[in-house]
């Protein structure tokens, strides 16, 4: 490898020493705050470190990585819902009894394996870095071993994704097989020379990939571990389900089906129309029948997953921007919610009862108010990004005349807004007498207030003036 | 820019109200009088300006223009402008919104400062529709002005108040969410015909499409609008929500929300899609007929008295849909003189009927006779009131129906004639509702309070507008006049065979500009 290869991997090669450094650190004094405040160093590093590698006018680094901006955005994207964990984690893992140094290895490991999945344009490096996202969040599921559901999640997970990954690997064998590489760009362009039996052969292989890719999207039919898996990981952690993990493979399913031209093969086209008119009305109507907050989330993304498959089919101009655009919302929506739920979680449980949050706006204001307007972002009301961020999706589906799955959308949402005003009526309700303890009183640290009132000032700004960002997407992914 | 400030004012307003309820009940309603009346008095002073006697005829659609760049990536500008049509909405909007603050100045005892927060960003959401020129701001707007009525509804409402504002919240909603679709479909056609892709009304207007992308289009359109209007058969959320809505709540989705539906089909509907809603005009009419008997007989069968006010409403609209149909210069101006007397006199009745609420604790008419013997002032205003809902000469409603209906008969005979039952029945209902509520022997002995100043004066003012209204309508429709005309013009350019739809038999009727003064 080059020496210009080495600098385009810098972002990568610090996020891999940084949980090096944690455990050097743990090996010579175990310091909670030492190892948080390396965690920190090592993202804000990493991120540093991305318009170094912009510079550089040679991005591929071997054939496995291409640095390019499309990789680098949403690097950044990731590494900055990294930091915002580590904001998040710091005082409810404190609370927690043991020591929680390991935690941090744990979150960077799976930011990397999320990173290199945004960069990967290779089987090779796909499976790599789905593998260290994948194990890392075994561990972290069932990071609180106490929990009798946090086990149980980590073992659905484990099974789950360990037979997606079977699934995975076979479909990449069996594309290999007919078309000689593991290159998507080679993919692409040999993919038109195969004769219809070849064909037959590959489109079966990208058919058992998107199996593998659905498992991680949690898109309907492949959605089951998601709603156990939410209730029962703690709260940061199901964070980082819903953001950073599925947020790094969404980006690749962008990059490899894009790349690929998915739309030149109706029967792809098909599938992925189906699993997206299942994920949105599968994922809405499911999440009518919860009471716990977790679930309904849980749920929840899974209907905005199919939300984004409808722009990712489009794939028209306005598609990428689209799409990205809306993991933003979503990522910051996504954030703030489960941010108020970690701040009003205490060493028990979890406060994930739709009961907890009965006359939350009576006791605490504003935690009520930033989980009002996060659930109305989710919900695409307007003055919060998530109304520019559906817009955007609708215009990028009609577009293409997507008309059939834009309706759909539409319909959908209509269901959605059931159990988002659901939680939201809760919170206005006086709160009952037989309302269940929340064990801790439910003030934010000031680490958690920044990322909540982040995330609020980030989600009515989105709402009301993205033209700033849109402005930059499409000039940072080209 | 006086436009956005317009708007900026009773946003900041409601902000300021809610802050100040944490420590007091008073300010909130101070701040919102306040606010509303500020931008009142700044409203009457732009009429008077640019609509009064002495000034000059306007020589461009719109009086007042602001727009600026917004989402330029697509295409999406902050554009606002006002016409004679939207001030004469956003004066009644105003107006409306100083009722619903005084009217609910004692029966709101909770939550005071949220109440006001959500009743001021409602009405500047709906002044925001009556501005926005920009579709996709009209949305925003459209979408905005939802979750503040949710709540209204939702947390001050009656015994049944979730099931209404939740029903009320996903048919608007899903109306709503067609009406984007079918915005990003005329976006995407235009752009495609002409390579400017812009969501600016004036650039839309007169994209040329196909027949049916029009027809899809323009249903898209109307999904919305029917659903806010009501067209039977999208009513079902308009009695539960009327009934279950705090008073302030009923006057403001009587009053302003179903003009925000009638104001849409007037403004966007037919001007975008002139063929197609021609085409439309007779199953559009139809509907509007049958919710004009179906609503007047429905509010006949009722026994609770708030609801039978909630579907005198739905057979009053109805005339506006057959007006804005219709759509000659007779009719829309009786649709534009029926939004806003109907918006006076249902929201005069939705006050009544909460303040008698608020004394008997009851809303069944079964439990009501003889109110007149103990609260004469009371009874009196109601009559009145009921009288003009019905129609009588002289008050606003009458020159409104009257108009819709002598325009009509222009262009549909027979729809004319059968609207015109639609008369009948409401005088039986009007009358029906002060027969038993107020005449009759007081059989359970009730001793009420009268009137007192605050809602004396509250229906005092309503009544003496409806007579304004009724008796001099000419000062009223001479601002809608040249937006109509205006509207009317983009129509015509595009279906030139318009003058030859009227039927050769029908009269002509051609009446001197002074002839509604009495």
């Amino acid at each position: 490898m080059t020496r210009t290869g080495w600098i385009d991997i810098l972002p990568l090669i610090v996020l891999a020493a940084t949980p090096v450094a944690v455990m050097l650190a743990i090996a010579v004094r175990r310091n909670y705050f030492v190892s948080t405040a390396i965690t920190f160093g090592g993202l804000v590093a990493a991120f540093v470190m991305l318009p170094v590698v912009s510079a550089q006018s040679d991005r591929q680094a071997t054939a496995l990585l291409l640095m390019d901006n499309f990789a680098l955005f949403y690097m950044g994207l990731l590494f900055a819902a990294g930091l915002t964990l580590v904001l998040l984690s710091y005082r409810y893992l404190k609370a927690h009894p043991g020591n929680h140094e390991e935690y941090w290895i744990l979150l960077l490991l799976a930011t990397l394996g999320s990173a290199v999945l945004v960069a990967s344009v290779h089987f090779a490096s796909f499976f790599l870095g789905l593998e260290i996202l994948s194990i890392s969040l075994y561990t972290l599921i069932g990071y609180n071993r106490m929990s009798a559901i946090g086990v149980e999640a980590a073992i659905k997970y484990l099974v789950l994704a360990a037979a997606s990954t079977a699934f995975l690997l076979f479909g990449m064998a069996l594309v290999y097989g007919e078309i000689g590489s593991m290159e998507f760009a080679q993919i692409a362009s040999a993919r038109g020379a195969l004769d219809d039996g070849q064909r037959v052969f590959f489109l079966s292989g990208l058919g058992l990939m998107t199996v593998g890719i659905g498992y991680k999207l949690a898109v309907v039919p492949f959605h089951m571990w998601a709603p156990d898996v939410y209730q029962g990981a703690p709260a940061p952690v199901t964070t980082l389900i819903a953001t950073i993990s599925k947020g790094g493979m969404f980006a690749l399913l962008l990059r490899f089906f894009t790349q690929i031209d998915f739309r030149a093969d109706d029967s792809l086209f098909w599938v992925f129309s189906v699993v997206a008119i299942a994920s949105m009305v599968g994922g809405n109507l499911l999440a009518l029948l919860q009471d716990n907050i977790k679930r309904i989330l849980a749920y929840s993304s899974i209907a905005h997953f199919g939300y984004l498959l409808v722009a990712f089919l489009a794939a028209g101009d306005l598609a990428v921007t689209a799409v990205t655009f809306y993991l933003i919302v979503y990522f910051v929506a996504t954030t703030g919610a489960f941010g108020v739920i970690t701040v009003l979680s205490g060493p028990d449980r979890d406060a994930d009862h739709i009961d907890d949050y009965r006359g939350l706006f009576w006791s605490r204001p504003l935690l009520a108010s930033v989980l009002t307007g996060m659930l109305l972002s989710l919900a695409g009301i307007p003055l919060t990004g998530g109304f520019i961020g559906k817009f955007y999706l609708v215009a990028a589906g009609a577009q293409t005349s997507l008309w059939a799955l834009i309706i759909i959308l539409v319909a959908t949402s209509v269901i959605a807004l059931f159990y988002y005003l659901r939680i939201i009526v809760a919170m206005y309700l006086h709160p009952s007498e037989e309302r269940r303890d929340v064990s801790v009183p439910g003030v934010a640290s000031p680490t958690e207030g920044f990322v909540l009132l982040t995330a609020s000032v980030l989600a009515v700004w989105l709402g009301i003036y993205p033209a700033a960002l849109l402005h930059i997407i499409p000039a940072a992914i080209r | 820019m006086i436009l956005t400030w317009l708007i900026v004012e009773i946003f900041a307003g409601g902000i300021l109200a809610w802050i100040s309820g944490r420590w007091s009940r008073l300010w909130p309603r101070i701040i919102s009088l306040v606010t509303l009346s500020v931008h009142m008095v700044v409203m009457i002073v732009l009429w008077v300006h640019y609509f009064g006697p002495m000034s000059p005829a306007p020589h461009s659609a719109f009086v007042i223009e602001t727009s600026h760049s917004w989402i330029p990536q697509l295409g999406i500008s902050y554009h606002l402008a006002m016409d004679g049509l939207s001030m004469l909405l956003i004066l009644l909007t105003n107006f409306l919104g100083i009722m619903a603050v005084a009217c609910s100045w004692n029966a709101i005892q909770e939550r005071v400062g949220f109440f006001h927060f959500n009743l001021l960003w409602i009405v500047a959401s709906i002044m925001g529709v009556f501005l926005a020129i920009d579709l996709f701001l009209f949305y925003f707007f459209w979408e905005l002005m939802l979750v503040p009525l949710y709540f209204l509804i939702g947390f001050w409402g009656y015994e049944n108040r979730t099931y209404a504002s939740i029903k009320f919240f996903i048919f608007t909603q899903a109306g709503g969410l067609l009406m984007l679709v079918a915005i990003l479909g005329l976006f995407f056609v235009h752009g495609n015909a002409t390579g400017v892709y812009t969501f600016n009304y004036n650039e839309l207007l007169g994209t040329p499409m196909s027949e049916s992308t029009a027809r899809w289009l323009m249903l898209g359109f109307f999904a919305a609008f029917a659903v806010k209007l009501p067209v039977v058969p999208l009513h079902t959320w308009l009695p539960d929500a009327h009934t279950q809505a705090p008073t302030a709540g009923s006057v403001d989705l009587a009053g302003l929300v179903l003009k925000v539906g009638a104001y849409g089909m007037i403004r966007f509907l037919v001007p975008l899609f002139p063929e197609a809603a021609l085409d439309f005009s007779s199953v559009a009419m139809g509907l509007a007929v049958v919710g004009i008997l179906y609503g007047a007989v429905l509010a006949f069968a009722q026994t609770d008295i708030k609801r039978l006010v909630a579907y005198t409403s739905i057979s009053h609209m109805g005339f506006v849909l057959l007006g804005i149909f219709a759509w000659n210069e007779l009719a829309l101006e009786g649709a534009v003189m029926i939004m806003l007397a109907h918006a006076m006199t249902t929201g005069a009745l939705f006050i009544l009927v909460g303040d008698l609420h608020g004394r008997i604790h009851t809303r069944d008419m079964g439990r009501m006779g003889g109110l007149w013997q103990t609260a004469p002032r009371m009874g009196g205003v109601a009559l009145f009131f009921a009288v003009a809902s019905l129609g009588l000469p002289g008050l606003g409603n009458f020159v409104g129906e009257f108009l819709v209906v002598l325009g009509t008969y222009q262009s549909n005979t027979t729809m004319a004639v059968v609207a015109t039952l639609g008369l009948i029945v409401s005088v039986v209902y009007s009358l029906w509702m002060i027969q038993v509520a107020f005449h009759g022997p007081n059989q359970h002995a009730w001793k009420l309070p009268d009137l007192n100043l605050r809602e004396g004066a509250i229906m005092a003012t309503m009544a003496a507008i409806i007579l304004w209204f009724g008796l001099y309508p000419q000062s009223i429709l001479a601002t809608a006049r040249q937006s109509i005309t205006n509207l009317q013009q983009i129509v015509a350019t595009t279906r030139p065979e318009e003058k030859t739809q009227a039927p050769v038999d029908a009269p002509n009727v051609v009446l001197p500009d002074e002839w509604e003064a009495p």
